[in-house]
């Protein structure tokens, strides 16, 4: 037998096998992003008839239901990505191998975002079409992914916290939701104003605080995961 | 191979281990018994390196693991009571995954040579979850050898197996243990380890109290050591 | 139990400092002109709130100095910190209502300064909420540690994310939006009062800090006798 050379592989390689395993997984079992599809198509279709919308306010009300749906999603698919490793202790087969530990947090962030983009690429055109939105405006896209980044940022650091305590499913919205406050106030916001077709001094605000709380989400994650982890 | 000295741990403040002394040699297989919270599992999972001594140290392979976890992650393969596959791909790709997390080289001549040696190279693309438990077992040890580790810690592997992927199972660490691998295995199946192993290793409540030669073990010491668990 | 002198002072001291307080509220304060009675709820009200962004200031030196060096009482002070925080922001919240009913017109609005003070108490009450659901007291120390971190971090950003939208919360320190709503110039004998209140309130954080900390400990002590005798 022939001894194979145990290298410390690049992190960069260890973060795509992870995505690659997340989604083969995921597209064979078909378990998640079926049932998130769904999910946000009835969130967006619900706030439809909930809310009464005028033209006047269709802007303002429309960006709103866009990310309750985006972040009731993301929630979701946050909880389901560490259930299914904590069901089979495959998070410990990942803590065995010899990786930073910051290339887990990656894969596992990198996994929930292709998640959330899968579903948003169904769902943001129906959402489109009932409420007569410009959401393809290139501006309002580049918010709709840096704030699903946002949420997820800190949101992939406290799932990786809650699946240790009792009652995760449930703890992990009330841990994320106030800490992703500013996310979710400034995204928003500047969908708010973009899809209003305001002049870039009004979008600037909201839009620059919500790229500066993605840096400073992932500057925290960056220093604290390891943290997170026993050994 | 194996250097533990003085490791301590508790849980939720109630103490696991207390004090727990080991050494094992490069190439050596030991066994390792004691009743259920004797804190067996507890010290396999802290060479591991899933879980922290609170006190003592810990040294396989020369890395110690307060000073160099990764490099000493890389001499260890670990069976725990969880295989640790992905249900929805194949063995292949499970051996493929962890091959790339370990960095092993060639990744594909190696996963297949594994396959060939687990006796599962004609499943090689069928999905685990369709696996027995036996060939889902045999599949975990290839996952724990797939990086040419010196240190193989095994906890309860044959748990759930029948009689024949129990003696398949058997062969499998026969051959390891021959190849020159430092094998530690957490049993309760005492007449099994004693015939697997060189060395026979009792824990009681967090303290190593017996030490002897496989051959040299007698039937009263070990019931000693399960009837002292269940006094506690 | 052996008596405390230090703390029976300091107990003894937040009580009289605490009269005193009311006194200098209720009689040595004058009627404010335009809102009358109801602007003396300021002074309690400001001291509350500076109380609760202070413990929760604590609460995060703590958990840094938790991660850093391990230390367990810096666990506690952060446990301790955390929850005075949230009872001294709660009465921040529900006194500022109580105020803004006849002055606002309204028991509630979505200001800057109100949100902000209920997302802190929900990121405090999520704190303690994680604090409880964690079993292991290492793990626990650690993880609420790392959500503090980001809860305190979190705050400032909240706050500038709300100001997007407009504020009709009255800035009596410092310079104050020109459409605040309830704003009033303090004279010498409205200052010391809110001075004097905030001083009061911090010996009151002090001893209460002091007594949880005590109790902490004790009930630690409890739960380790407990187990001694379990286990005997």
């Amino acid at each position: 037998m022939r001894a194979a050379m145990a290298r410390k592989p690049r992190m960069l390689r260890v973060i795509g096998a992870l995505l690659w395993k997340d989604l083969l997984s995921e597209l064979r079992g078909r378990a998640l992003l079926a049932a998130l599809v769904v999910f946000a198509l009835l969130t967006v279709v619900v706030f439809n008839y909930a809310l009464d919308l005028e033209r006047t306010v269709r802007a303002s009300v429309g960006a709103g239901v866009l990310w309750v749906t985006i972040v009731f999603t993301a929630t979701l698919a946050l909880n389901r990505v560490f259930a299914a490793e904590r069901e089979h202790a495959l998070h410990e087969g990942l803590l065995l191998a010899p990786v930073e530990r910051l290339a887990i947090y990656f894969g596992k962030l990198l996994s929930g975002f292709l998640f959330v983009l899968l579903v948003a690429v169904v769902v943001v055109p129906v959402f489109a079409l009932l409420y007569d939105l410009p959401v393809a405006r290139p501006l309002n896209l580049a918010v709709l992914l840096l704030g699903t980044l946002g949420y997820l940022l800190p949101g992939t650091l406290l799932a990786a916290l809650a699946a240790h305590a009792r009652a995760r499913e449930v703890l992990l919205p009330v841990l994320l939701f106030p800490v992703a406050m500013p996310v979710i106030l400034s995204a928003v916001r500047a969908s708010q104003e973009v899809l209003a077709g305001s002049a870039w001094v009004r979008i600037a605000p909201a839009f620059n605080l919500l790229v500066a709380s993605d840096i400073i989400f992932l500057a925290l994650a960056v220093l604290l995961f390891d943290q997170l982890v026993d050994a | 191979m194996i250097d533990v000295r003085g490791v301590e741990q508790s849980y939720a403040g109630k103490p696991v281990l207390r004090g727990v002394d080991l050494q094992v040699a490069a190439g050596e297989f030991v066994a390792l018994f004691g009743a259920n919270g004797a804190g067996k599992t507890t010290l396999l999972r802290m060479l591991a390196t899933l879980a922290r001594p609170a006190r003592g140290r810990v040294v396989l392979g020369g890395f110690d693991l307060a000073v160099d976890p990764q490099a000493l992650r890389a001499v260890v393969g670990f069976v725990g009571h969880h295989t640790m596959l992905y249900p929805e791909l194949t063995a292949f790709e499970n051996l493929q995954f962890y091959a790339s997390l370990y960095g092993v080289e060639p990744a594909r001549a190696r996963c297949d040579a594994l396959l060939e040696q687990v006796g599962l190279q004609r499943q090689r693309a069928e999905r685990v979850r369709y696996f027995s438990r036996g060939m889902q077992q045999r599949l975990a040890i290839a996952r724990a050898i797939l990086h040419s580790p010196r240190v193989l810690l095994l906890d309860e592997p044959h748990s759930g197996l029948d009689q024949i992927a129990a003696a398949q199972l058997d062969a499998l660490l026969h051959a390891e243990a021959a190849s020159g691998r430092s094998v530690l295995l957490v049993t309760h199946d005492v007449q099994r380890g004693i015939a697997l192993a060189d060395r026979v290793l009792g824990l009681d409540r967090g303290r190593v109290v017996l030490e002897r030669a496989a051959g040299a073990v007698s039937a009263t010491e070990l019931a000693e050591l399960y009837a002292g668990g269940n006094g506690a | 139990m052996q008596r405390n002198v230090g703390l029976q002072i300091l107990s003894v001291g937040s009580g009289l400092l605490l009269l005193a307080a009311l006194y200098l509220v209720f009689v040595y304060a004058p009627l404010e002109a335009v809102m009358g009675a109801v602007q003396r709820v300021f002074y309690f009200h400001v001291a509350a709130g500076w109380v609760g962004a202070l413990a929760f200031l604590v609460a995060f030196v703590a958990g840094l100095l938790h991660l850093r060096r391990g230390s367990l009482l810096a666990d506690r002070v952060a446990l301790c910190s955390s929850e005075i925080g949230l009872v001294f922001i709660s009465m921040n919240i529900v006194s500022g209502a109580i105020w803004a009913r006849p002055i606002w017109n309204t028991w509630w609005t979505w200001d800057p300064r109100l949100t902000t003070a209920t997302i802190s108490w929900l990121l405090y009450a999520a704190y303690l909420l994680l604090r409880q659901g964690i079993e292991d007291p290492q793990r626990r120390g650690r993880f609420a540690a790392v959500y503090g971190v980001i809860a305190f971090a979190s705050v400032p950003l909240t706050f500038a994310a709300i100001r997007i939208f407009r504020s009709i919360h009255p800035v009596v320190i410092g310079a104050g939006a020109p459409g605040a709503k309830g704003s009033f110039d303090m004279t010498p004998a409205m200052r010391d009062t809110l001075l004097f209140s905030l001083l009061a309130f911090t010996v009151l954080y002090g001893a209460l800090l002091w007594h949880r900390l005590r109790l902490e400990r004790l009930s630690e002590r409890v739960a380790q006798l407990r187990l001694r005798i379990l286990q005997a």
